[in-house]
């Protein structure tokens, strides 16, 4: 019995070597740490990263990619553990919180690790050589820009917030300061989750509460599309739905000209592309690459719809 | 049997009010809560917002009805929300793909609710025979059971999420947004469903089989109660359940996301609770379990209704009110 467990595990650990020797062939590994599709964005982020590994390990064979998705800041902790492990040359991390990840990312580091952070960043600066993120407070300013130019003579708007997190906080904040001092009143803000039926179930709750709301930024697509449906229920006229972060559906809303959305604010799942593609150049190239790269959050009306449209993502 | 006896206890001389008071302790607390709603709300008692609250809550209600079960006969399911959005997923794809040779009326939402209920009664039996023939804990299954099902719907949905065609929305609208009689349709789907399980739990054998096996599955046993039968049952009751209710929740977003359903374990596990069944088995009650509901979802109708607490403490006041609930029937939990 014990000898046959014996022979067992040498016999697994051959395979093990078998499989792992195309890996140490490989003039560099790329480890990638990003949270699992918990709601819509994510799944989104997940959709482009694989696409974007494939496409990669196609063009450059040597480069060898590992990818680990994590359901909690723990897990992620740990994965990333698990990957270094492996003796990843570099690590493209998203961070599920920026607090609990410092220390990791910064033993990675201390080992010589090539690190590129994207979306959230760290908590401590200086340790990322590469940081790839979207705009954040821009993302608060553009929404409250597009009301003061809906709302010129002032309205009534309610918001839904996300999942209470410091990007939330961040967005909230700017979204604040750029209504300050104009005539455009924020009757409550309550969290939505970034969730459909989160969504739904506020957006009930505020028309029974306020005989008249303009419009309502509902922070996220999947809340929106909650939104939309209480207000299409409550039968209400002339309310504005603004979502945010560009998901396809909503997109494909804003293109036909939907009576409550007529526009969006892009916050691109698809920010993790140029994050694995720059590491792999650097790696591929040995052009030295670091500094960062920040995507914009433009409103996305009828006009440029079309140009972020994704029809095959699952976002 | 100790069921009986435990129903009878407000009858028990020398404790008539405390025990008056334990069990209606859910309904005192419901009034209580529409109380504190209709003096900080104007809208609070509107015919609209009132229904909107029913509807929503008919969602978690039906879950809760089969937990009831469930729970009665000692035993519980974790698996419920993710068996939810599984079972959302599954029949909007097979909805999606029958459009084709059904076209999109009746009989295609027809085919749709018997495929969701199909599902839904075979998860329950999978459940069901795991616990009981497999003799694995009921915790352990159904928590295994809930990462398997959630993971099966991330992988089908990519992630992202999986929508009915636009084209066939009209048809099952009404399902959730439809009247009959002045009354949303899930409220009297609720309705029906509580009623059924309240007459089953409390006035048939297999109800009665069901809180003998929760307070003593030996003795049941040796009673010549169908003990292994009736205990998986009870989890194909919660599979069914589930289904119906997820039949009313796709028209209402038209979607299932990896996130649908998150949670909603806990929030029918709760319900059952405050409506005073015992966590540990041998005595249930259906209506006490709606009551349960309904508390659920006006504590957060009325945290949304008035802004009063910080957004930040909904949970913590919500989390303060449901064992306020169960403390003003604690005796009769004891007892």
């Amino acid at each position: 019995m014990f000898n046959r467990l014996k022979s067992m595990i040498t016999a697994g650990a051959v395979a093990a070597v078998s499989l792992a020797t195309p890996a140490l062939a490989a003039d560099a590994v790329i480890g990638v740490s990003i949270p699992a599709a918990t709601h819509g964005w994510t799944g989104g982020l997940n959709y482009h990263t694989k696409r974007t590994i494939d496409r990669m390990k196609e063009a450059f064979p040597n480069i060898d990619f590992v990818l680990a998705t994590s359901s909690s800041a723990t897990q992620q902790v740990n994965d990333i553990e698990d990957l270094m492990a492996r003796n990843i040359n570099a690590l493209v991390v998203l961070p599920f919180e920026s607090d609990p990840l410092t220390e990791p990312v910064k033993a990675a580091k201390a080992k010589g690790v090539f690190i590129a952070t994207v979306d959230r960043g760290l908590a401590e600066e200086g340790i990322e050589d590469l940081y790839v993120g979207g705009d954040n407070p821009q993302y608060g300013t553009a929404a409250a820009e597009y009301f003061k130019k809906k709302f010129p003579d002032g309205g009534k708007i309610v918001v839904m917030r996300g999942i209470p997190t410091a990007i939330d906080n961040i967005r909230i904040d700017a979204f604040n300061a750029a209504l300050k001092d104009t005539k455009i009143e924020v009757l409550d803000m309550q969290y939505a989750n970034w969730n459909p039926d989160k969504g739904f179930e506020v957006m009930q709750d505020y028309l029974q509460r306020f005989p008249e709301i303009d419009g309502v930024w509902a922070g996220d697509d999947d809340a929106a599309l909650g939104a939309i449906e209480a207000i299409k229920q409550a039968d209400r006229k002339n309310v504005t739905v603004l979502g945010g972060s560009g998901m396809n559906k909503v997109i494909k809303l804003v293109m036909d000209g939907h009576d409550m959305v007529d526009a969006d604010i892009f916050y691109p799942p698809t920010l993790i592309i140029p994050a694995i593609e720059l590491v792999t150049m650097k790696f591929a190239t040995q052009a030295p690459i670091n500094g960062r790269y920040v995507l914009g959050s433009p409103l996305i009306t009828k006009d440029n719809a079309a140009e972020y449209y994704f029809p095959d993502a699952p976002y | 049997m100790t069921a009986t006896s435990a129903g009878n206890a407000t009858a028990s001389p020398g404790r008539t009010l405390a025990g008056i008071f334990g069990a209606a302790g859910p309904l005192i607390a419901l009034i209580l809560l529409m109380l504190v709603g209709s003096l900080m709300s104007d809208s609070f008692l509107g015919a609209e917002n009132l229904s909107n609250v029913f509807t929503r809550s008919a969602i978690i209600g039906i879950i809760a009805v089969g937990a009831t079960f469930v729970i009665t006969a000692g035993g519980l399911d974790l698996s419920v929300g993710s068996l939810s959005a599984l079972v959302a997923g599954v029949t909007i794809m097979f909805m999606n793909a029958a459009a084709e040779t059904l076209g999109p009326g009746w009989q295609l939402v027809a085919a749709g609710i018997v495929f969701s209920l199909v599902v839904g009664a075979a998860a329950g039996l999978l459940n069901g025979v795991m616990i009981v023939k497999g003799r694995v804990e009921a915790f352990i299954v159904t928590l295994g059971a809930m990462g398997i099902f959630r993971s099966v719907i991330t992988w089908l949905a990519d992630g992202g999420s999986i929508s009915l065609d636009f084209s066939l929305r009209d048809a099952a609208r009404p399902i959730y947004y439809g009247q009959v009689l002045g009354i949303a349709v899930p409220i009297l789907v609720l309705a029906v469903i509580a009623i059924v399980g309240e007459l089953v739990l409390r006035r048939m054998r297999f109800g009665r089989h069901v809180a003998a096996i929760g307070s003593n599955r030996h003795v049941a046993f040796y009673s010549a109660i169908p003990v292994n039968r009736v205990r998986i049952l009870t989890y194909v009751i919660q599979g069914l359940c589930v289904a119906v209710a997820t039949v009313i929740y796709v028209p209402r977003l038209g979607a299932a996301t990896p996130s649908t359903g998150l949670m909603w374990e806990l929030e029918a596990i709760a319900a059952v609770i405050i409506g005073g069944t015992a966590l540990s088995g041998g005595f249930g009650r259906i209506w006490g379990t709606i009551v349960g509901v309904l508390i659920l979802g006006f504590i957060s109708n009325i945290l949304n209704l008035t802004g009063f607490v910080s957004p930040y403490l909904n949970g913590a006041f919500q989390g303060a009110i449901i064992i306020i609930a169960v403390l003003l029937q604690r005796d009769r939990v004891q007892g």
